[in-house]
Formats: structure tokens, sequence, C-alpha cells
């Protein structure tokens, strides 16, 4: 698992093996990077990156929630949500390669996700009632 | 704001380096984001948020206008969930409170 999540740590060798600054120096800047984003953020402003997408910021109004557990009413206050669009170039890149990866996975013949819906579970029997 | 924007402001934040650099460390932090997600890889920023993909199973869609159906197939999103620092800060920096 950790070695699929890519973290600040990764961004920042990255920088340093692209740029050529230190270590250190690198992960200064991709601090300083996401630092001006959420100022931006903050501020209410968008924030647009060519080519990877959009983080803006929604205001919400006041709404009337439940407490899932309880069944219980409870106000959700006005507040302001980040809402993140992914750019088409984003979203083409990653529907290909992944769509190419699952065709990959999914050549061998037994590997299909309808092969695996069939056997094991006997059909659900209808509830005897009382 | 826009990349260019950021990029003049990190820039301006650092005088010692070339713009050129600055750009390239723009573009190589997005890169790599990007990168990792089309690997189908998480993308974890502590404090700001995560990016990750989602798969959206094949389904028969129907096309609203002529009600005809048509099968769209799989399909693999990149989704971001605000981290809790960032949605909190949201809520309190230029506001009152």
């Amino acid at each position: 698992m950790s070695e699929t999540t890519v973290t600040r740590a990764d961004l920042a060798e990255a920088v340093y093996q692209e740029v050529g600054l230190s270590r250190n120096d690198s992960a200064t800047l991709v601090e300083t990077v996401l630092g001006e984003i959420v100022d931006a953020l903050t501020q209410g402003q968008t924030v647009k990156i060519s080519s990877f997408g959009s983080f803006s910021v929604r205001q919400k109004g006041q709404r009337v929630g439940r407490n899932p557990k309880t069944g219980e009413e409870v106000p959700i206050l006005p507040r302001r949500v980040l809402v993140f669009r992914a750019s088409h170039v984003l979203k083409n890149r990653i529907n290909r390669s992944m769509t190419k990866a699952q065709a990959a996975l999914g050549a061998p013949p037994a590997a299909s996700p309808a092969a695996s819906a069939t056997p094991t579970l006997p059909p659900k029997a209808p509830l005897a009632k009382g | 704001m826009t990349k260019s924007e950021l990029i003049l402001r990190l820039a301006e934040l650092n005088p010692h380096l070339y713009q050129r650099d600055v750009e390239r460390i723009v573009t190589t932090v997005f890169d790599e984001i990007t990168a990792a997600l089309a690997r189908g890889h998480r993308v974890e920023l502590r404090g700001f948020g995560a990016f990750s993909v989602k798969r959206r199973g094949a389904r028969t869609g129907r096309n609203p206008r002529t009600g005809t159906s048509v099968d769209v197939t799989e399909k693999f999103i990149p989704f971001f969930k605000t981290g809790k620092e960032l949605r909190e800060k949201l809520n309190t920096d230029g506001k009152s409170g």
C-alpha cells in the first residue's frame, strides 16, 4: 500500500532529480507551491493549472442535515468548500493508461468480472415472514 | 491564480532562483502527481488533500434526447478530497473568525 501512495517527500525527490536544487530546498519549494495555492484559495480565488485542473471555492448555504445514527435533525451551517475539476488532459491521460492496464490484467481467460459472479453463493432465498 | 501567476509569485519569493527553474519546479510537481494517478496510485498531501483514481463501471446509458440506450464503457476518473486542515482554513481565514 505505502509504495502506491505518493507523498510530499516523493514530490520533493522528483524536484531534486529534475531541477538539481538540494534535497532540502526541493522540499521547501514543494511546500511553498502548496502554500501559495492554499493562500489563493483561502482568499476565495480560483487556482487554474493548465493541463492539470482547477481548484475553486464554492459557498454553501445552510441546510438541514440529519445525524444518520440517531435520525436527529441538525443544522449544517453555511460554509466554503473546495472543488477540484480535473482538466480534460488529466482525465484522458488517466483514463487511457488505466484502461490499458486493466485490459492487460483482464487478458487471461478467467479474469473477467462476470466469471466471478456465478458460482459459490446460492441465490438468496426469500425470507420467511414472521 | 493561473499556473503562470503561481510561477511569478514563487519567483518573487525566491529571488535566488532562475525563473526557468521555478517553472520546472512547478511543472515537475504537477507532472509527478499526474504520473502517479496515471499508474492508478494515490497522492496524499497532508493538510492539502488527496488525489486518487476512481473507477466507473461499464453501464448502459441513455441518450437523454432520443432515449436510445448506449453502452458506456468502464472508465477511470481523477478525484480530489480536500484535506482537513485546508477545509478548516477555508472556513476561518478571510472571514471574521
